[in-house]
């Protein structure tokens, strides 16, 4: 076992707060959709919550976030609204996307959450490109990229590795690794599981990463920032983490077993890592949890509410947002 | 106040289930993330997980029980301090708040999707059909039908193998390809990592090199990263090496809108391909045909895109009983007689357009359904035949309308049987915008049988 990752009172509290309303939220989300309010394709991101969580800690506000469809996450991470990405999970107006997205497809102007993407890999080039964005306007910011451990495989991701480092690209690759992509095991995938590794041939360092563990993410990614700040190009995170539910809501996931799945949950989960660490530092007791978690409920009670009651949107916004006036 | 958890819903057109195992038993302490019971659906077994921390109070539905209607209280959880007195009446149950689109199947990739709801004017015996009098029918799925006719083509021809993402042991993100690694083995059936470009180029590498891949996208949209090798590698090389090289290649998968899955999800791309010489492009509507057809694009010399639809695998129609049937590629196929207007359609739009055909013989005007079967090489003969006839037509299909499907078939209608139309060709086609997910948005997208009446009211000049 690594050395526990220095941290304060504030900023446990802090962190376990943010992924305890993710796995809240998460796990409402899969009612929601088990009573027929969410339609679709729903990617729950339990289990993954130090991720992001982590990430988050490390990174400076103004800096980019963007993922695949398994991002709801990230959202909440970054401060977006829960009722607004509910609403967007429920298809009403009062969503992200103004119900035209969907759970796979929200984005935020003003809390730099570049999406929400569906298909597999999209967004790795695309997070390189913000982030030519950022060296091109010298904007001091860079770019977080977040995709699968299967996604991992797609060509682009190298393309994009090996530009970003041949212009020194300030833009972190985090590879959420959770062991699967869909019904595939990393090892039925790949002959070199070591996902860190994979920037290596183009120079791009990389590093791997306890992503169970809040600490240990934040502490990587606080490396890698300020490396790519610093000029000296992009890097790789390989998150080592798990998801707890199926791929989308109906994955029966007969692929791996539930001791499998229990053993992660009873052993390395992120929430309880935290929840641990908080009482045995006595920074919080049992009841002060509690509470945390009261509040949490009632967030995720209200974005329910608001989800439920705001209205589909109007018949004409089916035409809008397709092209931009020359004025606009 | 107890906790009452109900029977979810695994997917929005669910609406029972059975619950077959209790993981817990009253009195159990469970936390959040706590497995409660099994239930299954004719798709899959699933697990019921605890959301809320608490005592197992009571549990309202015995295990083994059917028919469990979505939204039953099926447990009650007491919360911290309370005890079975607590308990309180089960709430009323609520009829799951159905989306605008719960007509629709699911479209969960990991799913196989229940039977849509069949329309009576679903006609599966097609009007005209190669079938020697007297054959048997068979009642199976489209996706059955699919999986059939790649089976006893790899029976056939050990040249045949597929390969494409979920393929083997998961038996297919949709299903399709069920129990063809078992009967196969690993060598013919092929789990690819998620590398679209790159296994479509091995797939034609492999076809160059003398084998018959089927190449399985989980969907079109994702062979959007693949199209450089379906045009560029696959449809040109022939053409380019004189012809020596031969690409006989399959390429197949879902294509076009599913139920609310967004706009990166629902893309069809029947016009895209059809504007590519070298390529003959597929779209079957019935299982007959989506079985007939398959086979014969498998045994086809050159490349073949194949749309199959994802909303029609679950749909069970008849198929013939024969040793080797198969339907030939380039034929379309009249599905209803009729003398007022034409209305051409592929895949599921040809179920839109037979609906709309009887809505049509209500009001006193016959329409001719003719199903297009294939888009490329297109079967103008039979359209203009059907024109001359009727003199009127409406084209209709699922994706949007510039330089569509329907465009093409109306300039050929121009072309080809001018002096006959008594009245301009009419188009039906999805909304120009990108598919949006809020049902009320997706469902005023989608061109529906109302709207081929409409068009085709408005060429006979009815009101
Ligand atoms: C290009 C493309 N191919 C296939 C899919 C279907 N698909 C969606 S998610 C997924 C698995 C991705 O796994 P991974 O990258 O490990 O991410 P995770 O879901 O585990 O977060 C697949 C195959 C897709 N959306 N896009
Ligand atoms: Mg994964």
């Amino acid at each position: 076992m690594a050395t526990p990752g220095k941290t304060s009172k504030k900023e446990l509290l802090h962190l376990y707060r943010e992924m305890l309303l993710i796995r809240r939220f998460e796990e409402k989300a899969g009612q929601l959709y088990g009573m027929g309010l969410i339609a679709g394709f729903c990617h729950l991101y339990i289990g993954q919550e130090a991720v992001v969580t982590g990430v988050n800690a490390a990174i400076k506000d103004g800096d980019q976030m963007i993922t695949s469809y398994r991002d709801h996450g990230h959202m909440l991470a970054l401060g977006m609204t829960a009722r607004g990405v509910m609403a967007e999970l429920t298809g009403r107006s009062g969503g992200y996307s103004r119900g035209k997205g969907g759970s796979m497809h929200m984005f935020s102007v003003e809390k730099n959450f570049y999406g929400g993407h569906g298909i597999v890999a999209a967004q790795v080039p695309i997070g390189a490109g913000l982030g030519l964005a950022n060296k091109y306007l010298d904007n001091g910011k860079i770019s977080t990229v977040f995709f699968g451990d299967g996604a991992a495989n797609q060509g682009q991701v190298y393309e994009a590795l090996n530009m970003a480092q041949l212009w020194k690209l300030p833009t972190l690759f985090i590879i959420e690794n959770n062991q699967y992509a869909m019904g595939t095991s990393i090892a039925r995938s790949t002959a070199q599981k070591d996902l860190y590794k994979r920037g290596l041939s183009f120079g791009v360092e990389g590093v791997q990463v306890d992503g169970m563990d809040v600490l240990a993410v934040r502490d990587a990614t606080k490396k890698a920032a300020a490396h790519a700040r610093a000029g000296k190009g992009p890097m790789i995170l390989e998150m080592m983490t798990y998801r707890y539910r199926g791929h989308s809501m109906s994955d029966p996931a007969k692929y791996r077993t539930r001791e499998e799945v229990s053993e992660m949950r009873e052993d390395h989960d992120p929430i309880d890592m935290a929840k641990n660490r908080l009482l045995k530092e006595k920074w919080a007791d049992l009841d002060a949890l509690k509470a945390i978690d009261k509040d949490i409920k009632a967030i995720v009670a209200d974005a329910v509410e608001f989800a439920k009651t705001s209205p589909e949107p109007a018949p004409a916004e089916l035409y809008t947002d397709v092209l931009l006036e020359l004025d606009a | 106040m107890s906790i009452d958890i109900q029977m979810p819903a695994l997917s929005p057109t669910m609406e029972e289930g059975t619950l077959t195992k209790w993981l817990v038993k009253e009195g159990d302490a469970v936390k959040s993330g706590d497995m409660l019971a099994e239930i299954e659906t004719d798709k899959a077994t699933m697990e019921v997980e605890a959301i809320d921390e608490g005592v197992v109070g009571k549990i309202l539905v015995a295990e083994g029980s059917q028919n469990v209607a979505v939204g039953t209280v099926i447990l009650q959880l007491l919360e911290d301090g309370e005890g079975v007195d607590d308990l309180s009446a089960p709430s009323e149950t609520p009829a799951p708040e159905a989306t605008p689109e719960a007509t629709h199947e699911p479209a969960t990739v990991s799913s196989t999707p229940e039977p849509a709801q069949s329309t009576a004017s679903v006609q599966s015996v097609p009007v005209e059909m190669d079938v020697p009098a007297g054959t048997a029918m068979v009642e199976t799925s489209v996706r059955d039908a699919l999986r059939d006719a790649m089976a006893e083509e790899m029976r056939r021809d050990d040249r045949v193998f597929i390969m494409g993402e979920e393929v083997a042991e998961y038996q297919g993100a949709y299903k399709v390809t069920r129990e063809l690694l078992q009967e196969f083995g690993a060598k013919r059936v092929i789990d690819t990592p998620i590398t679209e470009h790159g296994f479509a180029g091995i797939g034609v590498g492999a076809a160059m090199g003398g084998l018959r891949p089927i190449v399985e996208f989980m969907t079109w949209n994702f062979a959007m990263q693949a199209i450089d090798h379906i045009i560029n590698s696959a449809a040109k090389t022939l053409y380019m090496s004189g012809g020596q090289m031969r690409c006989p290649i399959v390429f197949r998968g879902p294509n076009g809108a599913a139920s609310r899955v967004g706009a990166q999800h629902s893309h069809d791309y029947s016009s895209w391909y059809a504007n590519v010489p070298g390529l003959k492009v597929v779209a079957p509507y019935d299982a007959a045909d989506a079985k007939g057809l398959l086979k014969s694009a498998i045994r086809d010399p050159n490349p073949i895109v194949f749309l199959e639809h994802e909303m029609m695998y679950g749909e069970i129609m008849d198929v013939p009983d024969m040793d080797d049937y198969l339907v030939p590629i380039g034929k379309a196929l009249v599905r209803r007689v009729g003398s007022d207007v034409t209305i051409t359609a592929h895949s599921r739009m040809v179920g839109r357009a037979l609906e709309a055909a009887d809505i049509l013989a209500g009001e006193g005007i016959s329409a001719e359904v003719i199903d297009l079967r294939t888009i490329r090489p297109l079967d103008s003969d039979t359209i203009i035949k059907s024109v001359k006839k009727t003199n009127r037509i409406v084209c209709a299909e699922e994706g949007w309308g510039q330089s569509g499907i329907g465009a093409e078939i109306a300039a050929r209608v121009m072309e080809q049987a001018f002096d006959y139309l008594d009245a301009p060709p009419a188009r039906v086609f999805q909304k120009d915008v990108p598919l949006p997910y809020a049902g009320n948005l997706e469902a005023l997208s989608l061109p529906n049988a109302q709207d081929v009446v409409v068009a085709a009211k408005g060429v006979c000049y009815v009101k």
